[in-house]
């Protein structure tokens, strides 16, 4: 097979334009530092980073611009391996991701707690999955020159169904995941400016569209490249200072091991502290106070409302302050409308009192594997067995996700040959890696820093960013003198997960413009799967569903162009899902690839490995696969279980948690598509 | 059919497949009893955080570079 890429003259261009370009970014650092060192204000920043990281983007978006098929699709299947490794590294990964991952690492340790495990299942799970990809799955795909995931369905199994069944996953996994992207870039676009969250949405959303709009795979495959350099130093430069500052090495992955030991140490100084005791039996208190109120909400309701009443009325009769009566008017205005609304919220605060009421403020300690105690009481034995199965569940769904999400398998189209897709898969796990490998690495170092220095400062000489986050937004800190003591305690602050990537600038004391970067990286983050998301969803429905419904046949370049309004169209009904705001959405991220993993792995490897699966089986199987998984997470969503007026919870299959049911739906498709390929009509 | 699965190999991916397993599933199920240290580094802890990524990398090269020469052998062959 001839390698077809590019010319070794093209490529030393590609080489020289690629290290001109993170030499480009590194100068404007240093510009933007210099000018914040002659005064540059901090409001000035922010914005500024926005705007030229996404006019870059959309720079290489123009200059990417095709409506040519083979250019749209599968970018002229002729870009490096090296640079689609990158590319790839860059769609993999999400805002949740950059953001969220060492803050996750950080609040929940290794294994996190009982009812909610993370920690390192979400690295090994999101690494992991490229050792599936690589040697079942990118290889035998490139070599069969597809052009979407949902193609494969219809070259190896034939007829309608397979092929739409896997337009139809594919949508749906990939839509999850690309609202939770695009409120991604709603959060940093409106913190980098200060604008409204809806604005920031469109902001972001502009830049996305002039890159996939435009220029399809070509050019979301370049400014990836871009972002990945961006998401890249905007990660390795905290982390590197916040070592350097501790440990004197900035080569953070290398030498954190000292700092688990003082970590340890650190814990059991915080657990046997009086001061910290006292706060956490301020919050059993308060926990008992919500119980208490919950066991007769309407009663609850109106004596609270009374009481504030009362004191307006006192307040106003004995002449009192105007900004006083104003507080007392917002109390009472902030109570919650009616019993309903009382039930949730308080329960809400119950739980989450009793949480940080344990030691340490509910966080694990750092270095324990999974709650409760294999060799302790029969109900901490049954703790640590289900918070390990849970764990092992966990990395199960994330890597065979991984070999599932769409929008990550067609990058491999994109490399010259079969060879050059292995190559390129080991690539991207080279460079997810170097994140990934510091990201545990900066969870330890913002810990030991809060641990160390953060504990013990006296409230009137908090350092100025932390007052300024709390009022930016107190879901993602803050901090409450609860024993009235004058001084911090650990367990007076709360952290949101995805502070602690945003604040890690300003608690290792670095300039203003490393913290602009960091939130450039995280939309990088956000834009760069979005892109990729956008593309895969928007091909799914117009090449694998609707040009197969309508009789006549458009030539390739309608095609595009309908593929570019579809994309379009899909942007702003993901915008429209994102700007609602819901919770639900980042919970979904885990969701999509247990749906990823059970759609479409059970098929797609029989399809390749097994010259007997049937058109049949694959039907069957995909159709077992997604049902179950999506019937487990369904039966025990809340909401729906509201809608359908059945109470409780549900009884959880081994204890296993609903997001992560693809456990449950990848064994049953595998089974399925092998009994119905054995006993189904045979394919002609 | 248009897709021929690569002939051979199949020791290769097994034992990649059984490494890979061993150092995801099998450190993590038995992380509780992996807690001493090496080299300053309480070992299951590492295993989790680094050396498995590692492991993984090494995993995926092996591969790619043991079927890429066979490949280009086969081809030598062929021409």
């Amino acid at each position: 097979m001839a390698e077809e890429g590019y010319s070794p003259a093209g490529k030393r261009r590609l080489h020289g334009i690629f290290i001109a370009y993170v030499f480009g970014v590194i100068a404007f650092l240093l510009l933007l530092g210099w000018a914040e060192r002659m005064g540059l204000s901090r409001h000035w920043i922010g914005p500024v980073f926005l705007f030229v990281t996404v006019m870059a983007y959309a720079a290489i978006g123009i200059w990417g611009r095709t409506t040519d098929p083979e250019e749209y699709y599968v970018a002229g299947r002729r870009i490096p391996p090296m640079y689609n490794g990158m590319a790839a590294a860059a769609d993999w990964m999400s805002a949740a991701s950059f953001l969220s991952l060492a803050g996750a690492l950080y609040l929940q340790g290794f294994s996190g707690s009982q009812g909610q495990v993370g920690g390192l299942a979400y690295l090994l799970g999101w690494t992991g999955g490229f050792c599936l990809v690589a040697m079942l799955i990118a290889p035998q795909l490139r070599a069969m020159g597809l052009y979407t995931v949902p193609d494969f369905f219809l070259v190896r199994y034939g007829g309608r169904w397979p092929r739409r069944i896997a337009a139809l996953s594919a949508v749906l996994c990939s839509f999850t995941y690309l609202v939770a992207q695009i409120y991604g870039v709603g959060l940093i676009a409106s913190r980098l400016t200060g604008v409204q969250f809806e604005i920031g949405i469109m902001l972001g959303l502009g830049g996305v569209l002039l890159c996939s709009f435009l220029g399809g795979m070509r050019a979301i495959t370049w400014t990836q490249v871009a972002q990945y350099v961006v998401l890249l130093l905007a990660f390795l430069i905290p982390v590197s200072w916040l070592a350097y500052k501790q440990l004197g090495n900035p080569l953070a992955p290398l030498v954190y091991g000292t700092q688990l030991e003082k970590i340890g140490d650190l814990e059991d100084a915080l657990r046997a502290s009086p001061a910290e005791r006292e706060v956490a039996a301020l919050y059993l208190r308060r926990a008992q106070d919500y119980e208490a109120r919950l066991r007769d909400v309407d009663a609850a309701l109106a004596a609270e409302r009374e009481s504030r009443q009362e004191r307006l009325r006192l307040l106003r009769h004995g002449n009192a302050e105007v900004g006083e009566l104003m507080a007392a008017s917002r109390e009472l205005a902030a109570l919650p409308a009616n019993a309903e609304d009382a039930r949730a919220r308080w329960s809400r605060a119950m739980r989450e009192d009793y949480e940080r009421a344990r030691p340490l403020a509910g966080l694990p300690p750092h270095l324990q594997a999974f709650a409760g105690d294999p060799d302790g009481s029969p109900a901490e034995r049954e703790a640590f067995d289900v918070s390990r199965r849970n764990f092992l569940a966990l990395m199960f769904c994330l890597m065979v996700g991984t070999a599932g999400l769409p929008h990550l398998l067609t990058r491999y189209y994109t490399v010259p040959s079969v060879a050059a897709a292995r190559n390129s898969v080991a690539w991207s796990l080279f460079f997810i890696t170097l994140l990934y490998i510091s990201a545990p690495a900066l969870a330890v170092l913002v810990k030991f820093e809060v641990m160390q220095n953060l504990v013990g400062i006296r409230f009137d000489a908090l350092p100025g960013w932390i007052t300024q986050w709390t009022r930016l937004d107190p879901s993602l800190l803050a901090i409450e003198d609860i024993n009235g003591d004058g001084v911090l305690q650990f367990g007076e602050i709360r952290l949101g997960a995805d502070m602690i990537m945003l604040a890690t600038p300003e608690l290792g004391g670095l300039p203003y413009v490393v913290s602009g970067l960091v939130a450039a990286g995280g939309l990088a983050a956000a834009l760069s799967t979005a892109d990729g998301l956008l593309l895969t969803i928007s091909n799914a429905l117009v090449r694998d569903m609707a040009l197969q419904e309508i009789r006549r046949v458009p030539s390739p370049e309608q095609r595009v162009i309908l593929t570019k309004f579809v994309l379009l169209g899909v942007a702003m009904l993901a915008a429209f899902a994102a700007a609602l705001k819901s919770a639900e959405i980042l919970s979904l991220v885990t969701a999509s690839f247990s749906l990823a993993a059970s759609a479409f792995v059970p098929a797609m490897v029989l399809g390749i490995f097994w010259r007997g699966a049937s058109r049949a089986g694959a039907v069957a199987g995909m159709l077992a696969g997604l049902g179950t998984t999506l019937y487990y997470m369904l039966v025990h969503a809340p909401m729906l279980r509201g809608w359908l007026g059945l109470a409780g919870h549900g009884a959880l299959w081994w204890d296993i948690q609903p997001g992560l049911a693809g456990v449950f739906g990848v064994p049953v498709g595998l089974l399925v598509t092998w009994l119905a390929s054995q006993v189904g009509p045979r394919d002609r | 059919m248009v897709n021929q699965p690569p002939p051979g190999h199949w020791l290769l991916r097994a034992v990649l497949l059984l490494v890979w397993g061993s150092v995801s599933f099998g450190v993590c199920y038995n992380a509780r009893a992996l807690q001493f240290s090496v080299a300053g580094w309480p070992f299951g802890y590492w295993m989790a955080a680094q050396g498995a990524l590692l492991v993984f990398i090494a995993v995926v090269v092996i591969y790619a570079v043991v079927l890429n020469r066979a490949e280009r052998k086969a081809q030598a062959r062929a021409a």
